[in-house]
């Protein structure tokens, strides 16, 4: 019914290039998720595909038609916002119902398709409350429902949990995902929150500057990511990057060391490394295990130790003074100052040439 | 909190001390002293003591009477004509100046009206006063709501992004900013019978059909003359009000609504206006009070005249105080402004209440 298929779509504010050509293809009834750090273009690149935006140049089509000059109304869109944007002087029920007034649809109709969506969104009891007499993650809710009555082909998210506290956010979150697969629309949304990224999307597209870095599913852009920025993106604690030199390439393989790093042979990916150069190796922070001193490969002294329960979080600062954050999924105690060896397998880490 | 307020205060009650004094002398104390001196009868300037008259001065104002004139007719009982044709009725003078109706003695005729070969007479004890309040009635209620919606419409006018648009809205504003005493003296020219400026673009744009008139001088135009002067000079200063409450309401909204495919005309009935839901009941408070005060243009432009025709309760009052020298004449007025005002403004409240 509705794929979004974006080729070379650029936009420019004046001067500024904001989106310079983006390509990206969503399946029909796809979750797709754009992530990226603040003033990566994402929530632009969503208002484009909203109609909120024009297009500088470049084609969007929805379900195969191109949509670029047509008003939001006539792309077949719903959208929920991250200030919610529900309308503070009607009821819930005035809220949901609002696309069908504006389609001055008849009252029953009205009234059923609204008590539908209040069944799904579990909000029936709230119908009659004003939007002052909401929480956060109702009148979000409220802002979903009016989404979905209209059956719209395609939903937009634009960061709807922002303004959400954390335990709300992780209930929204999950409410969402069951959502998505309730109505099996297709569905774009942005988020800065890479868990939710990963736990929402189908496909990620990480973009960066106006530039998509990498798409992919979820998984794909955390064990394989394309490029530095996706690498350090995803994932939390973030990974560490070591600046190593490349001693030796053979194949598929290179070793790879530095003063703080004894050689390991890591996996290249088919990127272009070149033996002698200068290479940033990539390690995830739970990808790294504590070993007996002497038995492990970096060498390190702890700076301070977060104690979370199921997980220690240490930074540590390695022998030629490059930070460093080990996760490890135990309760574990370490002292401030106390020297540590880690250990990881190769085949986890990455390794990336050296950016210029 | 009477005692940190009061007691340990003394520099901030010294601050505020010129401008409470200025408040209360000028503007509390005379409150009161209109009250106590619509009680008496006090006048400007008299050798005479003054006497607490009680209610006397609101009763010579306020009376009113309904009168039925029978027409006059012949010995055989027929009606007596004129030569239009209209019956001839005994002049009103007969009953106000007749010792058989005390009642009515010095009112004069205010209106009339026919019910069948009968005539009712609104008589008054002050003609005066009841065309003064009418006029102001009338200029409220024409002139709030006209300058309310074109403030609204000039708002929403100007508020785009446009190249230029602060242009517009100098343009719009310039008006407020000029003295409505110089503004109403040139109106005074452009209303002008001779050759003022509207009679000669009126008969410019209609090829000289249009002969003139005098705007100022016809009991018919005058009132609506000043209406549409006293709109287009404070227009704007509505427009700014009204521009403050749209800029109030999330862009978020109009763009959810025009996801929602909502036509400019819906958008403006489902989120622009009841976003100016407070907005509108300042406005309408501000200008009805606005409006009740009518006075510089009346006296610049016409002095209550021609017929009385654009007689105000404010120029009334003025013009009793200080022109006839009758203060307790003046100050009753101003009560009556005052209670009428009092009135509106709640029941403007009630009605505008958040429910």
């Amino acid at each position: 019914m509705a794929n979004v298929n974006l080729s070379n779509v650029t936009k420019r504010f004046g001067a500024v290039d904001v989106i310079k050509g983006v390509d990206i293809d969503i399946d029909d009834g796809e979750f797709t998720v754009f992530v990226g750090p603040s003033g990566c273009g994402k929530s632009t690149l969503l208002r484009m595909v909203a109609g909120l935006e024009d297009i500088t140049s470049g084609e969007l089509r929805i379900g195969g038609r191109v949509v670029n000059d047509l008003q939001p109304k006539e792309r077949g869109v719903g959208m929920v916002f991250q200030s919610y944007a529900i309308f503070p002087h009607m009821t819930v029920r005035e809220n949901i119902g609002f696309g069908l007034t504006i389609a001055r649809a008849g009252k029953a109709e009205k009234n059923a398709k609204v008590e539908e969506a209040a069944r799904i969104l579990q909000m029936e009891n709230l119908l009659d409350r004003r939007p002052s007499q909401l929480s956060g993650g109702q009148r979000q809710r409220v802002a979903i429902g009016r989404a979905i009555v209209r059956n719209p082909s395609v939903f937009l998210f634009d960061e709807p949990l922002s303004n959400l506290d954390a335990a709300l956010r992780m209930d929204m979150r999950m409410e969402i995902g069951k959502l998505h697969k309730q109505l099996g629309a297709t569905m774009i949304y942005v988020t800065h929150d890479q868990v939710e990224a990963m736990t929402l999307a189908d496909k990620i597209v990480v973009l960066k500057e106006g530039r998509v870095m990498q798409v992919g599913a979820p998984m794909d852009l955390y064990h394989r990511p394309a490029n530095l920025f996706v690498a350090g993106f995803l994932g939390a604690p973030s990974m560490n990057f070591l600046d190593v030199e490349v001693i030796d390439v053979n194949g598929d393989e290179a070793r790879v060391g530095n003063a703080a790093l004894d050689p390991i042979v890591v996996r290249t990916a088919g990127r272009a490394i070149a033996k002698g150069s200068k290479a940033v190796l990539g390690v995830r922070p739970q990808y790294l295990a504590p070993v007996e001193p002497g038995a492990g490969m970096l060498h390190g002294k702890v700076r301070i130790a977060e104690r979370l329960g199921s997980e220690t979080v240490v930074d540590l600062a390695l022998r030629d003074g490059t930070p460093l954050i080990a996760a490890f999924g135990e309760d574990k105690v370490f002292e401030d100052g106390q020297p540590v060896d880690l250990r990881f397998d190769g085949a986890s880490a990455h390794l990336f040439p050296r950016e210029a | 909190m009477a005692t940190r307020l009061t007691q340990s205060n003394r520099a901030g009650w010294l601050f505020a001390l010129p401008g409470f004094g200025l408040i209360a002398v000028f503007i509390i104390l005379p409150f009161f002293f209109a009250f106590w001196l619509s009680l008496t009868n006090q006048r400007l300037i008299s050798p005479n003591p003054t006497e607490f008259v009680g209610l006397q001065n609101y009763a010579d104002m306020l009376s009113l009477a309904v009168v039925t004139l029978e027409p006059e007719r012949d010995a055989d009982g027929a009606v007596i004509r004129d030569e239009t044709g209209a019956p001839e009725y005994p002049r009103v003078r007969s009953i106000t100046r007749s010792d058989a109706f005390p009642q009515y003695d010095g009112m004069r005729e205010w209106f009339r009206w026919q019910s069948g070969e009968t005539a009712r007479v609104v008589i008054a004890s002050d003609v005066v006063f009841w065309k003064a309040l009418t006029n102001t009635l009338l200029f409220v209620l024409i002139v709030a709501p006209t300058q309310a919606a074109l403030a609204l419409g000039l708002a929403l006018l100007i508020n785009q992004r446009l190249r230029g648009i602060n242009v517009f809205r100098a343009i719009y504003f310039m008006p407020v900013v000029v003295s409505i005493v110089i503004v109403s003296l040139l109106w005074r020219f452009i209303y002008d019978g001779q050759d003022g400026l509207l009679n000669t673009v009126l008969g410019f744009l209609t090829f000289g059909a249009f002969e003139g008139h005098d705007w100022l001088g016809d009991p018919d135009t005058a009132l609506g003359s000043i209406m549409a002067m006293s709109i287009w000079q404070a227009v704007g200063f509505h427009m700014v009000i009204w521009l403050a409450g749209l800029q109030t309401i999330s862009p978020t909204l109009y763009e959810a609504a025009a996801i929602e495919g909502s036509s400019k005309w819906q958008t403006f009935r489902y989120v622009t206006w009841p976003g100016l839901r407070n907005t509108a009941v300042l406005i309408l408070i501000v200008i009805t009070m606005q409006s009740f005060a009518l006075f510089a243009q009346i006296d610049v432009m016409t002095n209550g005249g021609p017929l009385d025709s654009t007689q105000t309760m404010v120029f009334q009052a003025v013009e009793r105080g200080y022109g006839k020298q009758d203060i307790s004449g003046g100050s009753t007025i101003s009560v009556v402004l005052f209670l009428l005002v009092l009135t509106i403004s709640l029941v403007q409240r009630y009605l505008t209440r958040e429910r």
